[in-house]
């Protein structure tokens, strides 16, 4: 399933925030968005997700989701939405229990997608036992459970420390390599977008436009924490930003 | 920069220029002392006992201590304690349920519909400082002279307090998590029973805190009119007659009935609320 973007632009208030997007998200790929903080990068992620409504143009999806998709614009959050009071597999049923999925079919879904995000041993343990990176891994869990069309990634791993971040990134390009999923992942840091980006779309400051995308076509499994053509990638992106994100800090707010 | 490695031991060093480096992080931070409230309590006692023989304290402004626990003793042993007691006890049961039910499923309603909240904030905001004591002759009018009205009295009490302390709860839940809920397409009333509820539990209960201390206090003066057995009336009689040892007697009751309401919600909420960081 793919989701195609056309003319969306939208402002809070007098403030515009995006203008004019067309974007097309190609299934069985991974998007990045980059661009200076208040672009409106997380607002586009909202609008693809159903979770905020454009003032102008469409957000399409092309095609039907996969058979045995329960949910399938799905969203990973910056800061993990779990809830405390439930234990881990508790967090994961919780989206299965809604489309009467309960028992032994549960089971059986939670059992694989713990084991997937190595969750297996921390079925029974709360969020508030959990670390940042572990935590994050339930919310990826949970996902993965609804098998989703699209997965919609809001910065999903800023809030964790550098090292636990590249332990992340890893266990995202696994899980994608085992099974390539369609994600669009916004993020403002760019060795994140080089990494698990097979397209990177950069947005300028507000009000946000595409002011370029890049394709990457080395395989994500070959991507590596220091590689010099990702490095140059980044670079080039880091030029296109650099000016941007300047000017973006030094504006006032009006808000 | 100096070329000192950064390993050097103290030797190294001119030693009358090494000193340790003082602690000023200490206080500010809760302790759990586990026996001081009891230590204050027996102290305060004490000095009350010990003030009232030696003629320090008159024993027209505060009785013995030791004389009100004998008034204690022949309560209990006459069985009048819960000839008193038990109407008490049913009255606190009954209104403070009628009220915390009624106050909760209210705070809800205004807490997720903004029509109700709308039309009831403004209400409950005019009727929370109504003193509810004031109203008794017209609750006695409303709902006759026996139990109902005393009922009615403690329930209207605990219903403002717990109407103000669930609707700021439900207001609180954090929202990432209803968008969370939405986001996975759960039904509205997935979205509340298991993640507005739960999330409005903390404040709930903090809120119950309140309600049931201002459902002792009513009690009281729920048993002002036409109740002849009761802690209150109990209080009342004796106070008119100026029986300070079983004024305080009833009064005793009254506050362990207090730390006894308090102690129940602090354990459900170790309980229920586990997942707390």
């Amino acid at each position: 399933m793919d989701i195609q973007l056309v003319g969306v632009s939208h402002s809070y208030g007098k403030t515009e925030v995006l203008q004019g997007i067309d974007l097309h998200i190609p299934s069985g790929k991974i998007v990045c968005i980059v661009g200076p903080s208040g672009c409106g990068k997380s607002t586009l992620l909202r609008f693809m997700g159903g979770l905020e409504r454009p003032a102008l143009g469409e957000v399409l999806q092309m095609g039907e989701p996969p058979a045995g998709c329960l949910n399938p614009l799905t969203y990973i959050f910056q800061d993990f939405a779990l809830l405390p009071w439930r234990t881990v597999e508790g967090n994961v049923s919780l989206v299965l229990e809604d489309h009467g999925i309960k028992g032994r079919d549960a089971r059986a879904i939670i059992d694989d997608v713990l084991a997937r995000t190595k969750l297996r041993d921390f079925a029974r343990a709360l969020p508030k036992q959990l670390s940042g990176g572990m935590k994050q891994r339930v919310a990826i869990a949970r996902a993965l459970a609804v098998n989703p069309a699209v997965m919609l990634m809001d910065e999903p791993l800023s809030a964790l420390d550098s090292q636990t971040r590249e332990l992340l990134m890893d266990d995202l390009i696994s899980l994608w390599t085992r099974t390539p999923f369609t994600a669009v992942y916004v993020t403002h840091n760019l060795a994140e977008a080089v990494r698990l980006g097979h397209r990177i779309v950069v947005l300028s400051r507000r009000p946000g436009r595409i002011s370029e995308v890049v394709h990457l076509d080395k395989p994500l499994a070959d991507r590596r924490h220091g590689d010099a053509d990702l490095d140059a990638h980044q670079q080039h992106l880091w030029g296109l930003m650099r000016a941007e994100a300047e000017a973006a800090d030094a504006e006032l707010l009006n808000v | 920069m100096s070329d000192v490695p950064l390993t050097t031991t103290p030797a190294q060093h001119d030693t009358a220029r090494i000193r340790p480096v003082g602690f000023r992080g200490g206080g500010f931070a809760p302790v759990s002392h586990r026996w001081m409230g009891a230590v204050v309590f027996v102290l305060l006692l004490l000095l009350a006992e010990w003030g009232t023989r030696t003629g320090f304290i008159s024993p027209l402004t505060l009785p013995r201590p030791s004389d009100v626990l004998l008034t204690f003793q022949e309560l209990y042993v006459s069985g009048a304690l819960f000839k008193h007691l038990i109407p008490s006890l049913t009255r606190l049961l009954v209104g403070a349920a009628i009220g915390a039910t009624v106050g909760i499923s209210v705070g809800v309603l205004i807490g997720l519909f903004s029509y109700v909240r709308a039309g009831l904030v403004p209400l409950v905001a005019a009727i929370f400082p109504i003193p509810k004591i004031a109203l008794l002759p017209l609750f006695v009018i409303w709902f006759g002279i026996d139990e109902a009205s005393k009922y009615a009295l403690i329930a209207f009490g605990t219903f403002t307090p717990t109407v103000v302390a669930t609707f700021a709860a439900v207001d609180n839940v954090d929202r990432t998590l209803i968008r969370m809920g939405q986001s996975f397409g759960l039904s509205w009333f997935s979205i509340v029973r298991k993640i507005v509820l739960p999330g409005a539990m903390p404040g709930i209960l903090s809120g119950l805190r309140i309600s049931l201390a201002i459902a002792i206090i009513l009690l009281v003066a729920a048993e002002m009119l036409g109740a002849q057995y009761g802690v209150g009336a109990y209080i009342l009689e004796a106070g008119s007659l100026y029986d300070l040892e079983r004024l305080f007697a009833g009064v005793v009751i009254l506050s362990v009935l207090g730390v006894l309401v308090s102690t129940v919600i602090g354990w459900v909420e170790r309980r229920v609320l586990d997942w707390r960081v």
